[in-house]
């Protein structure tokens, strides 16, 4: 006898997977948004994890979440609450119970809700759902550990290696519960474990035996189907934002027929800038693992010397290191991009969360009158852009730029369609235009004021640069008063004159508003969607995003001097808000401010945002 | 191959020399022009890092690529101009606070890694630009500015924190011996990997006399040792002094009394990967013992920058990703 499960059509579904940080939550996460995208789906994805590498097993601070936004149409955010939550254990049940949805489904592992699971996770009942007043949901028991035990029985793994993989068993149910085929996620786990065929065929056995399992059992939970995407025709895959920064400085290497150098130091959540880049030797990749956050900026400055495409990445206390040797370059006059990936602070704060509190840090935080130019990347995917765009400024305008990121679109990952390099725009080194005889250090583009980048080995352009303030022509060392003026002044139009190479300030939403959300950086998803979700909702309200900071886009006074009400929303106390009074003089601006180590949440902002309309 | 296609006059920049009248750094700078032309090297091709001091100050007065960089970070910096072009004969001038108190953990990492620069160690025991502090090889007890009453630390001797890092190459001389500083430069510029030349220099200002026991040709030739490659270590106005071991310590003879001869001397080996002797050496301190000179050790060890070439090449050669697009081609991907 079979029995046909009522299947719901939706839109969009939002998953969430959680469990003891050596649960694999992760990789179960990252496969079922990977064959979500396959099958045609938008996704958006975070995980939450701790920064212990694996705490006490059971415990609150030991969990970690994945969690996955995938829908037909625009996904621009990881979603708020979970129409379905994945728990391992109580742990995970507690630390996720305001996550879900009403009418949500919770899948939880029965093997784990014992009186042993509750006593570390601090229950203090055996009921943990009426404990943590969990009333309208839907709750589906499997008993996880059991049953892959059983489906690995006979095999060559003991029942504790064996139960590693319920994890597995997990992601087949998933699939089950949404009706998607199992087979790509074979295929993904057979790249995976290619060189541990043991370990695959484990996998694989469970996975299966965990989809079979929901379509054998009666559970009396809905199931779901969700709807093709109708986004541009074309090839696409899921990427972060760490590999897509990662991409997009290879991608300006190669445009601009220079060697990429990266020199750096590991850090959370930026390491995996370097783990991408370390890997790509066959592109000539160079990268130097510093011995310090200081050696990471001052071997890339080196490298710019010499005539390398220079990098270095790190997070916020990482970026307070490097502050001296930023200096540097701002005086010395070469390109470097600087890739901070932010977190929570101050010093070392939240490792592993997400915050927008080093703007001010990249913008100020030096000694003396040090202007660079300071950029922000908002989706996962743009970080490719914005890599490519940071490298293309630093090249061309021959200084240093800040690229900000953040633990949310670092980590998170989002559909990226595989660009072509013939749409981006070309990068040229500027290289001397007089002859050796007439050149000198100091003299200047008059278009962008850069001066000329001219490196070691390069016959008859012998010449010294440092960080003592320099004659503006000679480039000798010079302490004439006015001399410096001019230099200062030099220095600072040099970065304003970037803002003529930028695209200007655009509105999304409703024209006719006179209410504007102001964002900048990673809320750009969760801003979109606020926008859309209240204008939909018939109310009037626009938003007027930042990816460049400093230079302002040239008509950023143009355009919000045109709104009655505006609300700079962001992650830190009020950072860009108020930057944007020291620049916009005659704008009075609002706040919205969350400082949580978490993203935005669309509801939240909805809510601030109709009682303000 | 032409090796003296270059003047000294082609090294020379046009700037005005900054430095105290009498202070070394002249005859450093001296050393380092005569070095470059018997190198052979290109101005072009030539790379002058340097951090912050009287020290620093010598990549203006070099006619070649220069960086006069920030305290403490020339090490790093040199590292990444040697990394994004080995080809480069890279040089970094320093000073003892420059380069073993703010700028300790790069030295370290460098030599450590055993990247091809070549560091000219200014070692004058005393922060000069800054006016007169102790500097991290100040002697133990010497009065200065910040250390009123007499310096409480234990001063670093720079060879044992090379040796200890892992470093190739070591070579001592005292600014005033021209010739051998030379001689130095030149062996350190051939040497594969991190070079160290340690400088004795006299700051006539703030430390004037820390070297005076070596700092006349007569003193030097009773008060040190020039080493050289496979030669006996025999010093003294007749070379009738040498140099013995006794157990785990060296020790100095007279040839020809109690039986010893030239032969029971100790042949100079700078090759040897094991440091212990060169570490004796290095450390010699008078009046009992002559100080070292010249290349005390000088050993052959793959460089960083030569096995980041090597290991790019290998992955290039087993990997059909040439480009950025073939990266795209080998990602998982789908057609939407």
């Amino acid at each position: 006898m079979t029995k046909t499960n009522k299947i719901i059509e939706l839109e969009q579904v939002v998953v969430r997977f959680s469990g003891d940080s050596g649960d694999g939550m992760q990789l179960t996460g990252t496969l079922f948004s990977n064959l979500s995208a396959i099958l045609g789906n938008e996704i958006s994805t975070f995980p939450d994890y701790p920064a212990e590498i694996r705490a006490p097993h059971g415990t609150l601070d030991g969990v970690s979440g994945f969690q996955v936004h995938l829908g037909a149409q625009k996904i621009m955010t990881p979603g708020d609450k979970a129409d379905v939550l994945v728990v391992m254990n109580p742990a995970a049940l507690k630390v996720n119970m305001h996550e879900i949805k009403p009418g949500g489904v919770i899948m939880y592992d029965e093997n784990t809700f014992n009186t042993a699971g509750f006593q570390k996770a601090g229950f203090e009942t055996e009921n943990p759902f009426v404990e943590l007043g969990l009333k309208d949901v839907q709750l589906l028991s499997v008993p996880l550990t059991e049953m892959t035990k059983l489906s690995l029985g006979g095999s060559s793994f003991d029942s504790k290696a064996a139960v590693r993989s319920k994890n597995m068993f997990a992601l087949g149910l998933v699939c089950w519960l949404f009706n998607r085929p199992i087979d790509k996620a074979q295929d993904f786990l057979t790249k995976k474990f290619s060189k541990k065929p043991e370990i695959l065929r484990a996998n694989i056995k469970v996975l299966v035996d965990g989809y079979h399992y929901g379509n054998n059992i009666h559970a009396a939970v809905s199931t779901y189907r969700i709807g093709k995407s109708n986004i541009e025709k074309g090839r696409y895959t899921s990427i972060s934002g760490n590999k897509a920064v990662a991409y997009g400085l290879i991608a300006a290497a190669q445009k601009a027929g220079l060697q990429l150098f990266l020199g750096s130091y590991p850090i959370t959540p930026a390491s995996d800038i370097m783990h991408e880049l370390a890997a790509r030797k066959d592109l000539g990749v160079r990268v130097i693992q510093s011995e310090d956050e200081i050696a990471g900026i001052s071997t890339a400055i080196g490298a710019s010397f010499a005539g390398n495409l220079a990098v270095t990445s790190t997070s916020g206390p990482g970026l307070a290191l490097k502050s001296e040797a930023i200096g540097l370059a701002v005086m010395a006059e070469l390109p470097l991009v600087i890739v901070d990936v932010q977190r929570g602070g101050p010093s070392t704060g939240l490792p592993t969360k997400t915050e927008q509190a080093d703007l001010l840090q990249a913008l100020y935080g030096r000694n003396g009158e040090s202007p660079l130019v300071v950029m922000a990347a908002s989706t996962p995917d743009n970080c490719f852009d914005y890599a490519y765009m940071a490298a293309k400024i630093a090249i061309e305008h021959v200084m240093p730029v800040i690229l900000l990121t953040d633990g949310f679109i670092a980590n998170g990952t989002a559909l990226w369609k595989l660009p072509s390099l013939n749409d981006y725009p070309a990068i040229e080194p500027p290289r001397a235009i007089v002859d050796a005889s007439e050149w000198k250090p100091y003299m200047r583009d008059p278009e962008k004021l850069n001066r000329y980048w001219m490196m070691p080995g390069t016959e008859g352009f012998m010449h010294r640069i440092g960080g003592l303030e320099k004659h503006c022509i000679t480039g000798e060392i010079s302490t004439d008063p006015m001399n410096h003026q001019k230099m200062v002044d030099v220095r600072r139009m040099k970065v304003e004159k970037v803002a003529d190479f930028i695209p200007p300030l655009a509105i999304y939403g409703n024209e006719e508003s006179e209410t504007l959300l102001v964002g900048w950086g990673s809320t750009y998803g969760h801003l979109r969607s606020v926008v859309d979700e209240l204008n939909e909702a018939g109310e009037k309200i626009a938003l007027a995003h930042f990816n460049f900071i400093m230079p302002l886009p040239k008509n950023t006074h143009d355009v919000l001097s045109h709104y009655s009400k505006i609300v700079v929303c962001e992650l830190n106390g009020g950072q860009f808000a108020s930057y944007l009074r020291s620049q916009v003089s005659d704008v009075t601006f609002q706040q919205y401010n969350k400082v949580q180590g978490q993203p935005f949440e669309v509801e939240e902002l909805v809510t601030y945002v109709s009682t303000i309309l | 191959m032409s090796l003296t296609s270059y003047t000294q006059q082609d090294f020379k920049s046009d700037q005005y020399v900054r430095w105290c009248p009498g202070c070394g750094n002249f005859a450093i700078l001296n050393a380092i022009y005569k070095a470059l032309v018997e190198v052979g090297i290109s101005p072009a091709q030539t790379a002058v890092i340097s951090g912050i001091g009287c020290s620093s100050r010598l990549s203006y007065y070099m006619n070649t690529y220069g960086f006069h960089t920030i305290h403490g970070r020339a090490t790093a910096i040199a590292t990444g101009v040697k990394v994004a072009n080995p080809s480069l004969s890279v040089w970094q001038f320093t000073g003892d606070g420059d380069c073993l108190a703010i700028g300790g953990n790069h030295f370290i990492h460098a030599l450590r890694r055993n990247i091809d620069i070549n560091i000219v160690l200014h070692n004058n025991e005393i922060y000069g630009l800054t006016k007169g502090q102790y500097s991290p090889t100040s002697p133990k007890g010497l009065v200065t500015k910040s250390s009123p009453f007499g310096t409480i630390e234990r001063p670093f001797k720079p060879a044992e924190l090379i040796f200890g890092a892992g470093g190739t190459f070591f070579a001592r001389t005292v600014d005033v011996d021209i010739p051998t500083s030379v001689d130095v430069m030149v062996a350190a510029a051939k040497h594969h990997g991190t070079s160290v030349v340690e400088v004795l220099q006299n700051c006539v200002i703030f430390n004037d006399g820390a070297y005076k026991t070596i700092s006349t040709k007569e003193l030097r030739i009773e008060n040190t040792i020039l080493l050289k490659q496979g030669e006996p270590m025999l010093f003294g106005k007749n070379q009738e002094k040498g140099l013995v071991l006794d157990g785990f310590n060296l020790k100095t003879v007279m040839i020809g009394e109690n039986g010893i001869t030239e032969n029971d001397v100790l042949i100079h080996d700078a090759t040897t990967q094991d440091f212990f002797l060169h570490q004796r050496l290095a450390t010699m301190t008078g009046p009992d013992f002559p100080i070292a000179m010249g290349v005390i050790r000088n050993v052959s060890e793959p460089t960083y920058d030569e096995e980041l070439v090597n290991q790019i090449h290998q992955v290039q050669s087993n990997s059909s990703i040439k480009t950025f697009e073939d990266l795209l081609d080998s990602i998982d991907s789908w057609e939407i």
